[in-house]
């Protein structure tokens, strides 16, 4: 019964990327270009090597992570616009916690580098979280603005204290060889940021459905009066999911960074923390579910960029596809609803 | 009498949700022009759905309507409009932040002609409201009205529309005895200016006040119509639970035991910062139900969601067993053994989307048998609610099943069973049978009444003296936030409380 349900929630997410490719297909032919052709590149762009394939896992890793961490949020009834800005405060966080191992040995330099940085994260998440708890201050503003502060925090960093040596480009110096994060796939830039990513996901849906705390945030989540009338801490709940959705944030950047960027610069991120939104709701909110929907939006991401080049459609129109994907996903979830309020025969 | 006086008839309508619930099954109805038309039955019966289907809510799955002689098919609640048929839900429809005047236009004409209209739709608002002895402000916004004024303002819409038969779905339920009072009159008044109504509710004493004719539900089947005036309410009872209800539950005792609760000048604010508790003292003692009595909005939520932790009292003490409760936070009062099953069930007594189980456990997940070691305990947390929901009775499909779909009833159910599997020793119960059935009251009744004979002290907050009569020991009657009167729990006392309980209001 139990795989019943879990097929039968499978099957919406399924049609909505159905649709979605089916009207990007003809977006596409509008575009002038062949959909049959784009579709395949991009077909090639994610099955076609190992390698490719490689990237795909790459690209999703971070999304996984951050998908899963805001499921939990979302979950606890808490909207954290801000992964992209505590992927930011992790980033900044591992760059500097990394330069400094130099001659460190790895099996303490890289979990040093992934905690800092998830604990930079946590923080910047909680911040707004405690704006919240304390001042009643919606979450979705703050978060908001505290994206802006990171990502302009990180400017400064990498044109002032923290540029590199040479003083040429806005970055930082290539982290120590100590921090590079063991790699799985020779000949690929794959590391062990994808084992982490899926057991991070693992253990969120473990938090969130199995555990006593996973219990007190779904209540609050859902109805913050009966969980205080059942003594539940609603303020400690909301301070707890958004500081452990910025922890999850502030990991990915830290395995982007020492993984595959080894720097720091001004744009670790291409909306991964936006796009993390899209993953978890997707997902319709379980951690689990965000390992494939991050894998989904990693391949769409990694397929677009062989397309781009294979077929010459203009790579935003897989940015299109994504947002059918999410419009369909919450038009069929909507339709689901409405047939729940009025199940006719 | 010819068919033509009927003005409606639905013939061998039965309803089947998918997931084998059969809500109606082979239910015919007749209503005649021009006449109150009581449909009686418990929660569950299938009441709103069989009018939901009269209004285009829901499709039936087998059957006919007949409206006005003619055989009709109904699609949409637009549709039903159209055929002047009105219904005036539980839970209104209306735009919070929109003037009455507004909410009677909304979504009706195109949106360029609706301004214009305000001067002259407020006017024939104002008419109506005369004809109807209904009267409206077209002006006020409707998030100032009580919900007893929105309530009128659901029908005037309706009215306005020219519903002239008009559906109402349990109208009572959301209002105080004062205003029942006026709503009856009102639905008789309806009746004079030839206005056919249908209302659906569970309790005897309206339905015998304004029905012209009754029709019984029972588990989805049609039991029987029979006319007002030649029935009595322990004949519609014995239709509607299938056999007769019990009035006194159990003795009144005087021989209780120690003082457990003690609430010694206890003053607390509302929400919008008035006092609306003023110095309430009394005592309850072990293996003793004290019942407050008192017009709803006297002081009584407050009081209860002071004694749990839920509300800061301004002022005044609480103790159980000696120990000052007064400061502590829910969950520290819960854990000297308060139980509450609060007034607002959808708010507060259940998480709607959370299963009968998760809700049977709420205070306790933290707790071996429910969790080790930060870990949920499924296994246990499911045989746990199996067992209680088993006692009480509930009716469900299992215990997995998210606790929003239950009927009220059940849901009350489950509350109940939580609360009182604590053993706890004092009880707040605020509102008990609202929204819930005879037959469900008389068992919930029974297990409060066990409870009190295990010891526990109970306080029962209620505004239907009936069910305090039934059970309590002892009646305070409450009003204007103060304790107005004390009273043995005798029904012989009923005068007496209820000039109290109305005077007050008066004053
Ligand atoms: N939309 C629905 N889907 C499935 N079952 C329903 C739905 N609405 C009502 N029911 C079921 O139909 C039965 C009758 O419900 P209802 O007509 O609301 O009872 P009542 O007589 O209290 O108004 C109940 O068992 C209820 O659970
Ligand atoms: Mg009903």
């Amino acid at each position: 019964m139990r795989y019943a349900e879990t097929i039968k929630s499978l099957g919406a997410p399924v049609l909505a990327i159905a649709i979605a490719l089916a009207f990007g297909a003809l977006l596409i032919e509008v575009a002038g270009f062949s959909s049959v052709e784009a579709y395949s590149e991009m077909w090639t762009g994610i099955f076609g090597s190992m390698r490719n394939f490689s990237e795909v896992l790459l690209k999703a890793t971070p999304l996984i992570l951050i998908g899963a961490g805001l499921a939990i949020s979302f979950r606890s009834g808490v909207w954290n616009i801000g992964a992209e800005g505590q992927f930011y405060a992790g980033g900044m966080v591992a760059a500097v916690v990394a330069l400094q191992m130099e001659g460190v040995n790895a099996w303490i330099s890289i979990p040093v580098i992934l905690i800092a940085a998830s604990l930079a994260g946590a923080f910047w998440g909680g911040i707004a979280g405690f704006l919240r708890a304390r001042y009643g201050a919606s979450e979705i503003v703050t978060t908001i603005m505290l994206n802006y502060v990171a990502i302009i925090l990180t400017s400064y960093l990498v044109t002032g204290p923290l540029m590199e040596a040479q003083g040429l480009f806005p970055q930082s110096d290539r982290f120590p060889q100590e921090t590079q994060l063991p790699r799985i796939l020779s000949g690929t830039r794959l590391n062990i940021g994808i084992y982490i990513a899926i057991i991070a996901a693992i253990v969120s849906w473990y938090i969130i459905s199995q555990s006593r705390r996973g219990f007190s945030m779904r209540a609050v989540g859902a109805s913050p009066d009966a969980a205080r009338y059942a003594g539940i801490n609603v303020n400690k709940n909301i301070i707890y999911s958004i500081s452990y959705s910025g922890a999850l944030a502030g990991l990915a950047a830290s395995i982007e960074l020492i993984g595959v960027t080894k720097r720091l610069f001004q744009t670790i991120s291409p909306g991964y923390g936006f796009e993390g939104i899209a993953v978890a709701l997707l997902a319709n909110n379980n951690p689990l579910g965000a390992i494939f929907s991050g894998a989904l939006f990693g391949a769409l991401r990694s397929g677009a960029e062989i397309m781009q080049i294979g077929a010459g459609v203009p790579s935003v129109l897989i940015f299109i596809i994504q947002g059918l994907v999410i419009i369909s996903v919450i038009t069929l979830g909507t339709i689901r609803a409405y047939r729940k309020l009025r199940p006719e025969d | 009498m010819s068919k033509h006086s009927n003005i409606l008839e639905m013939r061998n309508i039965s309803k089947r949700f998918p997931g084998g619930v059969v809500a109606n099954n082979d239910v015919t109805i007749e209503v005649r022009q021009g006449e109150v038309h009581c449909l009686l039955g418990e929660n569950g019966a299938g009441k709103s759905v069989l009018m939901s289907i009269l209004y285009g809510l829901h499709h039936a799955s087998d059957g006919e309507i007949f409206l006005r002689g003619e055989k009709v098919k109904i699609a949409s609640p637009k549709e039903a409009r159209n055929l002047r048929i009105g219904m005036v839900h539980q839970h209104f429809m209306l735009v919070p932040t929109l003037t009455v005047a507004q909410n009677v236009i909304l979504g009706q004409y195109p949106a360029g002609t609706v301004l214009n209209m305000i001067p002259e739709v407020s006017q024939k608002l104002v008419e109506l409201g005369r004809r109807f002895k209904l009267p409206v402000d077209p002006g006020a916004l409707v998030m100032d009205l009580t919900v007893g004024e929105q309530q009128r303002v659901e029908i005037i819409k309706a009215l306005y529309h020219g519903a002239d038969l008009l559906i109402f779905d349990e109208p009572t339920a959301v209002l105080t005895p004062k205003e029942i009072a006026g709503f009856l009159d009102f639905v008789r008044h309806l009746r004079d200016e030839g206005i056919t109504s249908i209302f659906i509710t569970h309790k005897l004493d309206e339905v015998i006040a304004v029905a012209d004719r009754i029709t019984v539900l029972r588990d989805a089947r049609k039991i029987g119509t029979v006319l007002a005036a030649e029935t009595d309410p322990s004949e519609l009872a014995r239709m509607m639970v299938g056999r007769d209800v019990l009035m006194k539950l159990g003795d009144v005792r005087h021989d209780v035991g120690e003082v457990v609760v003690k609430i010694n000048g206890l003053s607390a604010n509302n929400s919008r910062g008035l006092e609306a508790l003023s110095d309430v003292s009394f005592d309850v003692r072990a293996g003793e139900i004290v019942g407050i009595a008192g017009v709803s909005g006297n002081g009584q939520s407050e009081l209860c969601l002071a004694l749990t932790g839920l509300l800061e009292s301004t002022s005044g003490s609480i103790q159980i067993d000696g120990e000052e409760i007064a400061r502590l936070l829910p969950r520290g009062v819960a854990e000297k053994g308060v139980a509450h099953v609060p007034e607002d069930r959808h708010k507060l007594g259940v998480i709607l989307p959370f299963s009968i189980s998760e809700n049977m456990v709420i205070h306790q997940f933290r707790k071996e048998p429910f969790s080790k070691m930060g870990r949920l305990l499924k296994k246990n947390i499911s045989e746990y609610s199996r067992a209680l929901t088993t006692e009480y009775r509930v009716r469900m499909r299992d215990t997995e099943q998210p606790i929003g779909d239950l009927s009220g009833g059940n849901q009350q159910k489950v509350v109940v069973a939580r609360e009182l599997a604590r053993n706890p020793r004092f009880a707040v119960i605020n509102q008990l049978t609202r929204g819930v059935d005879i037959g469900a009251i008389e068992f919930l009744l029974k297990k409060i009444l066990e409870a009190r004979n295990k010891g526990t002290a109970i306080l029962l907050v209620s505004t239907e003296l009936e069910e305090l009569f039934a059970v309590c020991d002892r009646i305070l009657v409450m009003s204007g936030g103060r304790i107005a009167g004390e009273f043995d729990g005798g029904r012989e006392n009923l005068e007496e409380i209820g000039m109290l309980m109305a005077t007050d209001v008066a004053s």
